[in-house]
């Protein structure tokens, strides 16, 4: 049994603890937003808050996550969550759309440590989410945007 | 999702039966559909699927518009009868419909259309099929046409209820207007009575000055959906008591099973059982975990007899043993022989192109279940009409008791496109095996993916060419070697004379004025299953061509630009991008700097124009850094302008990406790569700026999903040559430059 809280809500699992974070999620709280793509933290699509942090939940064992907070994009709230998920509509970052979850967890982590990045910050903080559709010119200037966006 | 949170929070179809909602739809309570009728969504309680289906009353009756529903709250909603993997079609067909009908585009939603031929066949290859970024050109008209008609309806219904004639109404962004009384309405206000209305045949459609949707940026339908995590994808369809499928697959392509002892599998918790299947193993469970840990407790002994067993450097030798063996010839003009006799300068190049992983990032998958005699599936297919087909062969089921709903998928680039339909097939087989009422939802892994062939296939080119002693290019002698995507499988009848057009496409119709051109082709057989790659044939052709006449206008003292234009003199089209691409970038050659350097390329895909020039540097690593492309594109008529420059630059990034990195290789028949540790995808740090000019045109739209792929290898290639003198000519570049 593992208990932690998922988007504010207290929850119990009875996973083995080796199960991965991504599977409680996917298939127990059927919150589907946080998508497979590699189960060896390749990829990023699997990428929620853990305390606050970026973390990929296919190689984040349910044992490891006792007591902890985690956010889902489900979950994800606040003025910067917000402003990403604005600038990714009205810039139309998407395009397949499956890596856009993990995406936006790993630039609100971002700005939430950065307010203002640059671009090499950016290259940074998003390496490790992959997009296959190579949207990438888009990400980079929506996380630009939504920078740019008032706070208050 | 959006759209169907909309669709479903309508009260008259939330708790309808599917009979009840058969009646209504015929009466009052959910307006006008044009064509068809439907019922809500499939599983509408948490699977979401964006897929409705059409009564068995309407099949083979309806018209050719069954593809817009207006419903009393003013949405319109169009029936996209293409996939939407990404490249846009759900956005681009709506546009279609939403400008003939006059509608607001804030009222316009989209949902897959299911696995229906007669209705939603692809009408440039008469089956339900996307593919050959034939999406927006192939239903053009069509979809203007079912915006009309349906326009038409409302226009009666007003002019009835108003009791004025239909040509004193105007419609103007989705207002029904009479100018003369002063009356005014919204669709959904006659959307029920204009469903009693009987469908004019033929309705005119607007002369193209007149489009006031068509050609300016929309936002995109699906962006909301795919920016919060609610859009849909196979692997999130929720089906009650659904169990997730694993599939042990062989390590050689072709093995069967030989022998298995599934009693560790069987031990793990949550899984609920295990099957041999023609394709291999496969392990139910309780969610993935349970499956995965299942099927690595498996034991299995394979019947490897017959497999492939030949290393890609075996594989890349036997090729050029028989580079100079052509069994098929694609083009044949002047004398090329002969010329290359009297030349006063030859050249010769030999190119290799790796087999190449799909890699969509979501893994091929399928739910599917059978219930009370009936079968049902839920995925992104791209060839609905044949993976219908199949799944209803392998239940032992007549069509007609299969449904198949066309939903999302999280990428595909061809992966989905299966003229054997193997992905339906093993879903079937799968659920086929429990032999009994139930509900799975089959799952690929990564490494599924990365090891599970059907790639780009490996194609080896050798090109010689010549020239006078002025300095032009008088002959061209281009040899290809590789497995044909279409024999042996059911699209062979594309076949003419032994040559598949997919092999040579982009090579046979070199667009450049060059007298003596010949064009071979040598068919290998091979173990390893291939399929199409995003722009398919064009991924090696372009580079081979775009390279070596690069090379050959150098060695004659040419610039790559002038030198292009001078040999496209009958081309317009190729022509005009090229200037286009020059004028953007302001090409004065491909020197830049002592650090810097840039490559241009052209090429027609799909009947796309598309010119892209490169600036690269070298990167930290060893490889080309690509700093900027500048990307001219004409695609007929602009439909959707900002989902034209999306296409380019996703384009852009899919192929840099593989000529950069990647490549699947073979030891001992096996496949050595897994992953994406192993598979490199490109990331953000090293994608160029993008700078796409879109080039105003007339002519009948075409497609975007593939073009903008091709150029963007040998521009790179041309740039890097132009900075370090090393022309790389076997990918991808990290294997060259030994990295």
């Amino acid at each position: 049994m593992s208990t932690f809280s998922v988007n504010g809500k207290t929850i119990t699992v009875d996973a083995g603890p080796d199960t991965p974070l991504l599977w409680v999620l996917r298939d127990e709280l059927k919150l589907t937003g946080t998508k497979y793509g590699c189960g060896i933290a390749q990829c990023g699509a699997c990428t929620v808050h853990l305390n606050g942090m970026p973390r990929r939940s296919c190689v984040t064992p349910v044992s490891s996550i006792e007591g902890a907070q985690i956010t889902t994009i489900e979950g994800i709230a606040g003025r910067t969550a917000e402003a990403l998920k604005e600038a990714w509509m009205s810039l139309d970052v998407p395009q397949c759309g499956y890596c856009q979850s993990g995406q936006i967890m790993s630039a609100a982590a971002l700005l939430n440590e950065i307010p203002q990045p640059t671009d090499t910050d950016i290259d940074r903080a998003m390496a490790g989410n992959v997009c296959r559709c190579a949207t990438y010119v888009r990400i980079r200037a929506a996380i630009h945007q939504a920078a740019k966006t008032p706070k208050v | 999702m959006h759209i169907l949170n909309r669709m479903n929070s309508r009260p008259a179809a939330r708790s309808m039966s599917r009979r009840d909602f058969l009646r209504v739809a015929g009466g009052a309570g959910v307006g006008l559909i044009v064509g068809v009728t439907l019922e809500r969504p499939v599983g509408a309680q948490g699977s979401g699927a964006t897929a409705v289906i059409p009564s068995n009353a309407g099949l083979g009756t309806v018209d050719a518009t069954g593809f817009v529903k207006i419903a009393p709250d003013n949405t319109v909603t169009v029936l996209i009868k293409h996939i939407e993997m990404g490249q846009g079609p759900y956005t681009g067909l709506a546009t279609l419909v939403a400008e003939e009908l006059d509608a607001d585009w804030s009222q316009m939603r989209a949902e897959g259309a299911p696995a229906n031929a007669e209705l939603y066949k692809n009408l440039a290859y008469g089956m339900q099929a996307t593919g050959g970024s034939s999406a927006v050109a192939n239903s053009y008209e069509q979809m203007r046409k079912a915006g009309a008609t349906a326009r038409a309806l409302l226009v009666v219904a007003a002019s009835r209820a108003w009791n004025v004639s239909p040509s004193e109404i105007t419609v103007t962004q989705g207002v029904l207007r009479h100018a003369k009384s002063a009356r005014e309405a919204t669709f959904g206000q006659f959307a029920e009575s204009a469903a009693r209305q009987v469908p004019p045949n033929d309705v005119p459609l607007k002369n193209p000055k007149q489009f006031s949707l068509i050609g300016k940026k929309l936002s995109r339908l699906d962006s909301a959906a795919k920016s919060n995590g609610q859009a849909i994808f196979t692997i999130d369809v929720q089906r009650p008591d659904a169990l997730t499928v694993l599939v042990a697959h062989p390590p050689r392509f072709g093995a069967k099973v030989a022998s298995l002892d599934d009693a560790a599998a069987r031990r793990v918790r949550g899984v609920v059982d295990v099957k041999m299947i023609p394709q291999g193993v496969a392990v139910y469970a309780n969610g993935f975990w349970a499956a995965k840990k299942g099927r690595d407790a498996l034991r299995v002994q394979w019947d490897e007899s017959g497999t492939e067993r030949r290393s890609t450097e075996e594989l890349i030798a036997f090729y050029r043993a028989n580079a100079g063996q052509p069994d098929a010839t694609a083009t044949e003009r002047g004398n090329t022989r002969a010329a290359l006799e009297d030349a006063a300068s030859t050249f010769d190049a030999e190119y290799v192109f790796p087999y190449l992983a799909h890699a969509p990032l979501e893994p091929l998958d399928c739910a599917i279940e059978f219930k009370e005699g009936v079968c049902e599936a839920w995925f992104g297919c791209q060839f609905p009409t044949v993976d219908h087909k199949v799944i209803a062969e392998v239940m032992g089921l007549p069509q007609s008791k299969v449904k198949v709903n066309v939903i999302f998928a999280g990428g595909s680039f061809g992966r989905r496109a299966q003229p054997n339909g193997e992905l339906a097939g093993e879903a079937a087989a799968a659920l086929k095996a429990l032999a009994r009422d139930a509900s799975i939802k089959l799952v690929w892994t990564r490494e599924d993916d990365i090891r599970g062939g059907r790639y780009r296939p490996l194609v080896l080119h050798r090109v010689r060419g010549a020239l006078d002693s002025s300095g032009n290019i008088a002959a061209w002698e281009h040899s290809i070697v590789a497995q044909s995507i279409i024999k042996g499988s059911p699209f062979e009848a594309m076949m003419t004379d032994g040559l598949d057009p997919t092999t040579t496409e982009g090579a046979s119709d070199l667009p450049y004025a060059i007298p003596n051109l010949r064009v071979t082709v040598h068919t290998t057989d091979v173990g390893v299953p291939i399929l199409w790659w995003r722009s398919v044939g064009h991924t090696h052709t372009a580079y081979a061509t775009e390279t070596f006449i690069d090379e050959l206008l150098a060695a004659a003292g040419k610039d790559a630009v002038a030198g292009r234009l001078s040999l496209l003199e009958g081309e317009p089209r190729e022509a005009a991008v090229l200037r286009a691409v020059a004028k953007l970038a302001g090409w004065k050659g491909s020197k830049v700097g002592p650090q810097r350097a840039r490559g241009v390329a052209v090429h027609k895909s799909f009947d796309t124009y598309v010119a892209q020039i490169a600036e690269v540097s070298r990167g930290s690593d060893g490889l080309p850094k690509v700093e900027k492309v500048w990307c001219a594109v004409d695609c007929g008529v602009a439909v959707n302008p900002d989902n034209i420059k999306s296409q380019m630059e996703g384009g852009i990034g899919f192929g840099l990406g593989a000529i950069l990195y990647d490549e699947i290789t073979l030891n001992d028949g096996r496949v050595v790569q897994s992953n994406f540790n192993d598979y490199r995808m490109l990331r953000i740090g090293e994608m160029p700026r993008i700078e796409v000019v879109i080039v105003a045109s007339a002519e009948k739209p075409t497609g975007v999903g593939e073009p903008g792929v091709p150029p963007i290898g040998p521009a790179v290639a041309n740039a890097w040559r132009a900075l370090t003198g090393q022309a790389v000519r076997h990918l991808p570049f990290s294997r060259t430059l030994a990295l």
